[in-house]
């Protein structure tokens, strides 16, 4: 048991082995077998963005930021709720389980309505 | 070994290798990607020790929500500009100096410690699996920490929208 216990996830690199083999292949397939008269009008820009205007290396704004920072703290809140989940029917009392996990809710919840409120979110 | 044995290489030799890939990029973009696929081969080492929970908070955590924050922090730091260059290169010495003080820790702590006995699950986690055993404890004997880990989540919360709505009044005005 103690050996093997990576070995139990041998479907998943056979899965991820067959997803290459597929999606290499196609591009592989395709690359070989493929026409290829490539003409001005055809290797354009065209619907795939816009042509660059401007250096990329600029200051973005520091709004992404604040959403990549609140998505972190509300993943980690999920985070806590797995094992909780898989454990919820094995708590002594139930509602024991329930109510601490409505208690971590509820704090978390005070952040999230200052969030709404201080419009952390709004993007006009 | 096997099967085994070859899987475990695999992962320990991407991890080095991508960890020293990411030190030694000079465009700190790809060093932020090289993390990438680092961090998600650490997460295959957990599976090797029956933490399939910590192998899955590894890659949700990190893979996906730090390597964003990553990102975003070097792209609001404006990188292409003289003074931000500046300014990293001044931490230079402080730099090295705190990674020389680490190396040391690490040697240190790896030739004190005695290793029980051959690496592997606990008996507890392969019993019950990684998900139940974690739950197991920290809901029942670690539950004030637990409680008190959605405070300081809380406080982390009002940190971020005070100091970064006070950056963008500041930019807009």
């Amino acid at each position: 048991m103690q050996e093997s216990a990576i070995l139990g996830y041998l479907p998943i690199l056979i899965f991820f082995a067959l997803a290459v083999a597929i999606g290499g292949g196609m591009v592989v397939v395709s690359t070989f077998l493929g026409r290829k008269n490539p003409n001005p009008e055809k290797i354009s820009t065209y619907e795939c963005g816009m042509v660059p205007f401007k250096d990329a290396r600029q200051r973005f704004d520091v709004r992404f930021y604040l959403v990549a920072m609140l998505f972190i703290l509300f993943d980690i809140e999920v985070v806590f709720l797995y094992p909780w989940a898989v454990l919820f029917t094995r708590f002594d009392p139930v509602i024991f389980g329930f109510v601490e996990m409505l208690l971590f809710i509820f704090v978390l919840l005070f952040g999230y309505i200052y969030v709404l409120r201080k419009g952390a979110l709004d993007w006009s | 070994m096997g099967l085994e044995s070859i899987l475990f290489y695999y992962f320990a030799i991407v991890i080095v290798a991508t960890a020293a890939l990411a030190v030694s990029r000079r465009n700190p973009v790809y060093a932020v990607l090289f993390l990438l696929p680092c961090l998600v081969h650490i997460a295959g080492l957990w599976l090797f020790l029956g933490a399939e929970f910590l192998a899955a908070i590894q890659i949700i955590i990190y893979t996906g929500a730090i390597m964003v924050l990553y990102l975003f922090v070097i792209f609001i730091l404006d990188l292409g500009s003289f003074r931000t260059k500046r300014i990293i290169h001044q931490q230079k010495s402080l730099a090295i100096a705190g990674g020389l003080a680490l190396i040391v820790q690490l040697v240190v702590l790896t030739i004190a410690s005695t290793f029980p006995g051959p690496f592997g699950p606990p008996q507890e986690v392969v019993s019950g699996g990684n998900t139940q055993a974690v739950g197991g404890v920290l809901y029942t004997d670690f539950l004030f920490p637990f409680e008190l880990a959605s405070l300081v989540l809380l406080v982390a919360i009002f940190g971020a929208v005070v100091l970064a709505r006070k950056e963008s009044e500041e930019t807009s005005s």
